[in-house]
């Protein structure tokens, strides 16, 4: 049996009954006695706390300037990241030398360092990668003794600013450090659900009280990763690993928004990033193929690995990430197809159990967006 | 009632053989969300996957706990699958089955045998 890590919170998931299932190396609550379905539509309509304390947290101090940092950190991604203003996160992307993505990340300018946020399954990746290309402009620290929460949904700042109430004033993409009772908190006004929400770096000593404080706060409950995932999904967003890897590339997944016109043929700082030969072409001629959204006509839902074919038999590509939408109503589902049938509206079909079904290619976010602008 | 190691439970009513699966599956699969059912009319084997149900998180095979022929599908459970998760004893059952010997019911597990063997 692999060892697995325990979250700061790991007593307090079991004392609220989730239920626990490796991820990523760690033991997470997958869901609470509520369930999965429940759990979704809880966001969607009021507040949910997770505890993402498996994803890595990592402060980049300048050795010289920001500027010279930042110019370093525009070698890895092909992202805006000097255009970057102070209070601020952005979504980035370390892509490889042959293009593919190889994680997705949150970046802060917090004024006098940047704070990175990564996926969990790739942040010793993450970090040696950073280690190896930053060490001259930077100092890396990593943060071990932080949890890491998110509050999502509709009801998500009144229920947060009963404890702080300078949330209030941020926006969807700001950036705040605070001190509480609690500890230092460094939140974003993010998330990974739709919703207006937040996402909260609370040191391990203060998490267990600020986690106590958050869950006995009017609309607040516990939501596992099952919920996390559907909810995710609904809102057109990729997790890494399946939608996004090293082998698909910003614009076949269909990330193009978050490579800024700066980092384009043409723009001021173009190009210099891992990858920029295949990457600023595929922007100027299209690639082969690109991540669409996926809506099957019947009920049975599709998951990652489900092949999709055109209506001919053509094969075309598959599933990445697929299932039930709660808040939808129907089964959902993302995938990569040939760029001639990547258009919203586009018949198709997918091998389900030994069947041809059919399923339309479909604007994501599936589910409509609700984040404070 | 009677129960099998594949979490499946079957009542005799009439001549017939009602299948569903027990409320301990329905528990672990979690929110049902779909339902395929076989066809009224088919002839399976002990062991056939003549049905699937899909939770939120996975799909899952039904067997056929016995050789017989499907009479009668659950309609209801195309249309609210998550009847599964509510009555999965009663109203969710999934089909019935004609069998030649309704003595083959004998061979499965009692209630107690069923609740030490889920444990």
């Amino acid at each position: 049996m692999t060892d697995l890590f325990r979250l700061p919170l790991h007593e307090l998931h079991l004392q609220l009954g989730g239920k626990m299932v490796p991820f990523a190396g760690y033991e997470m609550p997958v869901q609470y006695p509520a369930g999965v379905m429940a759990e979704h539509l809880h966001v969607r309509s009021q507040a949910g706390l997770f505890d993402v304390s498996h994803m890595g947290q990592v402060v980049l101090r300048p050795k010289g300037t920001m500027e010279s940092l930042g110019l370093a950190l525009e070698a890895l991604m092909p992202v805006d990241v000097l255009g970057l203003k102070e209070g601020r996160q952005r979504y980035g992307l370390f892509t490889s030398e042959t293009g593919g993505i190889l994680d997705d990340l949150m970046f802060a300018n917090r004024g006098t360092d940047y704070l990175l946020v990564v996926n969990a399954a790739r942040k010793a990746h993450d970090f040696a990668h950073l280690a190896a290309h930053l060490a001259d402009v930077a100092e890396l620290d990593i943060q071990e003794s932080r949890a890491l929460l998110a509050l999502q949904g509709p009801q998500a700042e009144a229920a947060l600013a009963v404890l702080v109430p300078d949330v209030t004033a941020m926006r969807f993409m700001d950036v705040a450090q605070v001190d509480t009772v609690f500890g230092e908190l460094w939140l974003s006004r993010s998330g990974y659900t739709g919703e207006d929400g937040f996402e909260i770096s609370v040191p391990v000593e203060g998490a267990l009280d600020f986690a106590r404080a958050l869950l006995a706060l009017e609309g607040v409950a516990p939501i596992g990763l099952g919920a996390r995932d559907s909810l995710r999904l609904e809102a057109g967003l990729c997790l890494y690993g399946h939608d996004i890897d090293e082998t698909t590339s910003p614009v076949e997944a269909d990330l193009t928004w978050a490579i800024q016109k700066v980092r384009r043929e043409g723009g001021a700082r173009a190009g210099g990033f891992p990858g920029a030969a295949r990457i600023l072409s595929e922007l100027t001629n299209g690639p082969e193929r690109r991540r669409v959204g996926l809506r099957p006509e019947g009920r049975a839902p599709m998951r990652e690995g489900v092949a999709l074919f055109a209506t001919d038999g053509t094969g075309l590509g598959a599933i990445t990430s697929g299932g039930f939408g709660p808040s939808v109503g129907a089964p959902i589902a993302m995938g990569y197809v040939a760029t001639g049938f990547a258009a919203e509206g586009q018949a198709l079909e997918a091998e389900l159990r030994g069947k041809k079904l059919p399923l339309v290619v479909a604007a994501t976010p599936f589910h409509p967006t609700n984040y404070k602008r | 009632m009677k129960f099998t190691k594949e979490h499946e439970w079957l009542r005799v009513e009439g001549d017939l053989i009602v299948v569903g699966i027990t409320e301990h599956a329905a528990e672990a699969l979690g929110d049902v969300v779909f339902v395929e059912l076989p066809e009224a009319g088919t002839q399976v084997a002990a062991g056939d996957e003549v049905s699937v149900i899909e939770s939120v998180k996975a799909a899952s095979d039904i067997l056929a706990p016995v050789e017989g022929e499907i009479v009668e599908v659950n309609g209801a459970l195309s249309d609210n699958p998550g009847l599964v998760n509510e009555d999965p004893l009663g109203g969710a059952w999934f089909f019935k089955l004609k069998v030649d010997d309704l003595g083959v019911i004998d061979q499965f597990m009692d209630e107690d045998e069923y609740k030490d063997f889920i444990g």
